[in-house]
């Protein structure tokens, strides 16, 4: 099918854009790569009155890493993030990550912020922005401000942001200490929505001991969460912890759907399986770093 | 709405050859090269961007046509399949492997396979048949079981290697 009809927008800077925002709040709606807006315009799921283009605000096109954290402006393509050399440097797991968000041809256009304020619960980059505690930076006419992952997400395709705001940027901490980060899913057909994914991050003491690990899934619940799983395994050697019982413990505590493509008994074996594949590998990681 | 839409000229350098044509916001890239530019090479299939028939070069990065409106890309420079042919109008390397290897069968989908192959092989000039594999796991084809789209990668590969 055809998109609706809209009124159409090609503002040049961020100021102009936010202008326009609050012009037609709260009938607009931003268009960025579009590989998640399009195809709901196209089923005529979504009929916005209003699309404000944000392609030409080449100032947003950016991946900068700063010291301790990686910071991804709204124009930024997934390919961009994932082909960055400086980021992969301080934070592998953005790369290892997006090399499972859809296809090369959607990520060539498909922006990390577009795929963050779409806020699919099947989207990998919201469920390792709140696994890194990372932040979203909102601008509209009446300021700017900055939003923790945790508070962003606020249900399944829905975000804290209002209706006359745009996400400029996301900012990914690097985690702090001896850490490993790993991503994982199972997808029908690689690229495809994950059945189940779960990234997680291990951190190690001085004697390479867990001294912690916490995990974020997709497709498991309405919004990214994360899990402590550090009962189950702190104090362990990295090589000699049970992360079996980290994955039984991730399990037990998510609530996931049946669909048409799993039933929630499936996706809690994947959860387990794969919180216990994912966790072992990022301490193997962290004992390396 | 369509009564009162109102229109923007599109300019976009096609295939090296500067087209334009004035159209609604709501175009989308795929209609504009096909109906608006009579570049019936690019086929459309599902129109929401999971089968890859639709697929074309912006600047010379793979995109699927179907999920960009026409007006966003005004400027750029796009490749289609009409494009992948060598200067004299001959077979490009890729359509010669897909020739060669019977790498297509009803042809629907080959549209999308050429031009994200082509894409692929100027930064991946030799792969492995897996990365072969991987490079085409965006496209859908419903006739040949990819096997023979694998060996086409792999083949064109050598053609382009061996015209360079």
């Amino acid at each position: 099918m055809k998109p609706a009809g809209f009124a159409y927008h090609r503002p040049a800077t961020v100021d102009d854009a936010v202008a326009v925002l609050a012009e037609v709040s709260p009938a607009g709606k931003v268009l960025a790569g579009g590989q998640s807006l399009v195809p709901l315009l196209n089923m005529r799921l979504a009929a916005p009155e209003h699309l404000v283009d944000i392609n030409r605000l080449t100032e947003l096109a950016y991946v900068r890493v700063d010291g301790d954290e990686v910071t991804v402006g709204a124009l930024a393509r997934h390919a961009d993030v994932e082909h960055d050399d400086a980021a992969y440097a301080v934070l592998p797991l953005l790369r290892d990550t997006l090399e499972h968000v859809a296809h090369p041809t959607i990520r060539n256009r498909g922006t990390t912020v577009g795929s963050i304020a779409h806020a699919d619960p099947a989207g990998e980059l919201t469920a390792v922005l709140t696994l890194l505690g990372g932040t979203a930076t909102l601008r509209s006419m009446r300021g700017e401000r900055t939003v923790a992952a945790a508070d962003f997400f606020t249900g399944p395709l829905t975000t804290c942001a209002d209706a006359d705001e745009l996400v400029t940027s996301v900012t990914f901490p690097v985690p702090e200490g001896r850490t490993g980060a790993v991503w994982t899913e199972v997808a029908r057909r690689h690229g495809d929505y994950a059945v189940c994914g779960t990234g997680v991050v291990v951190t190690l003491d001085d004697d390479l001991r867990v001294a912690g690990a916490r995990s974020a899934y997709v497709s498991m619940g309405p919004e990214p969460a994360v899990l402590d799983l550090t009962d189950a395994v702190a104090g362990a050697m990295y090589d000699d912890a049970d992360w079996a019982a980290a994955g039984r413990l991730a399990a037990g505590r998510l609530e996931p759907d049946d669909d048409i493509h799993a039933t929630a008994a499936y996706r809690s074996h994947l959860a387990e399986v794969l919180t216990a594949r994912a966790a072992g590998d990022a301490a193997r990681r962290a004992a390396v770093a | 709405m369509s009564a009162a839409e109102e229109l923007y000229e599109v300019s976009l350098v096609v295939n090296g050859v500067p087209r334009s044509a004035t159209v609604p916001a709501r175009r989308l890239l795929s209609d504009f090269l096909r109906h608006d530019l009579e570049l019936t090479g690019t086929h459309v299939g599902c129109e929401h961007g999971v089968c890859g028939a639709c697929t074309v070069l912006v600047d010379g990065r793979p995109i699927r046509s179907c999920l960009q409106f026409a007006v966003t890309v005004d400027g750029a420079e796009v490749t289609t399949v009409e494009g992948c042919t060598r200067p004299d109008g001959e077979l490009g390397h890729v359509q010669q492997a897909f020739r060669e290897c019977h790498g297509l069968q009803c042809g629907f989908c080959t549209p999308g396979f050429v031009t994200t192959i082509t894409a692929y092989l100027e930064e991946n000039p030799a792969p492995t048949a897996d990365q072969a594999r991987e490079a085409i796991a965006g496209n859908l084809c419903r006739c040949t079981g990819y096997q023979n789209i694998v060996a086409s990668v792999l083949r064109a590969a050598e053609l382009r290697a061996e015209r360079a």
